[in-house]
């Protein structure tokens, strides 16, 4: 078997999901941190039911294929994180568990003048206990939102971070994923905390 | 072999040649792989005397400089990423390939992994 599990020269790969509603700016985030141009791949899904939503005139071609941006971060020679924009509709939820399998955490990215539309990644990454933060893409120039008043609609608690960013802004974005990590770090701190004897 | 060319009308175009590239199959029969398993070439010149299909030498070209991720393989060739999967199952099973499987889901990571990776994007 050619697995290289003891090889030094293969790299651990990491995951950040970036999710979101359509158009809410994933994309950007991710090529904002991205040391490449994010690029573009596909998995055909072979569901053959799956839910439909308001997106009218797309679901010939996106109930059999899914498209997924993503970039790359080489953090050190041994370790390299990946950003993954989600397809963030609800009839791709069923490739989501492939997708969210051994992520660090989750952006849940936000646009309040359509904030129901990420409503399906926090009710995810809530019930599967993936660490998460929330990111108000401000890009529009407008803060009609409070990120308590977000916080409150969305139902979060208060170890959940909201905050306001530009996903065009490196700096922003980098701001929402320490965020995210923090809470990773404290999920971690928290398992180390209650394994026995140790 | 089952034609699954034919299974599905609406979705042809261009998914007809990609799943022809693995003999119909949408899956590895022996191996599986995740979006950001890692793959390098193990020889780094040649195949070794063996014969491998244009997108099994395009896979090894690509993974010969570096650790790459199946995404990234798969969006460098334009191709699903279920095709490369299947694709690097086979190179896998000829040797000519390492791939690296991300930490396992019960493997959570450690205070000090999540801690090197919010250095490196501070240093972004």
């Amino acid at each position: 078997m050619a697995f290289a599990a003891s090889n030094p020269v293969m790299p651990t790969a990491l995951k950040i999901l970036i999710a979101g509603g359509f158009g809410v700016g994933k994309t950007t985030m991710v090529g904002s941190v991205s040391e490449v141009p994010p690029l573009e791949t596909e998995e055909r899904m072979t569901v053959a039911s799956v839910g439909l939503d308001s997106l009218a005139g797309i679901e010939n071609k996106s109930a059999t294929t899914v498209a997924m941006d993503f970039g790359r971060i080489t953090i050190a020679p041994e370790l390299v994180l990946y950003l993954f924009g989600t397809p963030g509709q609800h009839r791709f939820w069923f490739m989501w568990d492939d997708l969210a399998l051994g992520a660090l955490g989750a952006v849940v990215l936000a646009d309040t003048r359509r904030l129901e539309q990420c409503f399906a990644s926090v009710d995810y990454f809530e019930k599967r206990g993936t660490p998460f933060a929330v990111g108000i893409n401000c890009f529009h120039g407008k803060r009609e939102w409070t990120t308590e008043q977000v916080r409150k609609a969305l139902d979060l608690g208060p170890d959940t971070p909201v905050m306001l960013c530009d996903a065009r802004d490196r700096e922003s974005s980098k701001k929402v994923l320490l965020a995210l990590l923090d809470v990773a770090r404290a999920h971690a701190l928290a398992r180390t905390a209650s394994i026995p004897g140790v | 072999m089952p034609d699954r060319q034919w299974s599905d009308a609406e979705g042809v175009g261009h998914h007809v040649r990609p799943y022809a590239i693995t003999g119909g199959r949408t899956r590895h029969s022996e191996h599986s792989f995740a979006l950001i398993t890692l793959v390098v070439t193990r020889s780094p010149d040649g195949f070794g005397g063996e014969s491998v299909e244009p997108e099994a030498a395009a896979i090894l070209d690509i993974c010969r400089d570096r650790a790459v991720a199946i995404a990234e393989i798969a969006a460098e060739l334009d191709l699903p990423v279920s095709v490369v999967k299947v694709l690097c199952g086979d190179l896998l099973n000829s040797e000519l390939i390492l791939v690296q499987a991300p930490p396992k889901e019960s493997d959570a990571p450690s205070v000090e992994l999540i801690e090197r990776v919010m250095d490196g994007i501070r240093r972004l």
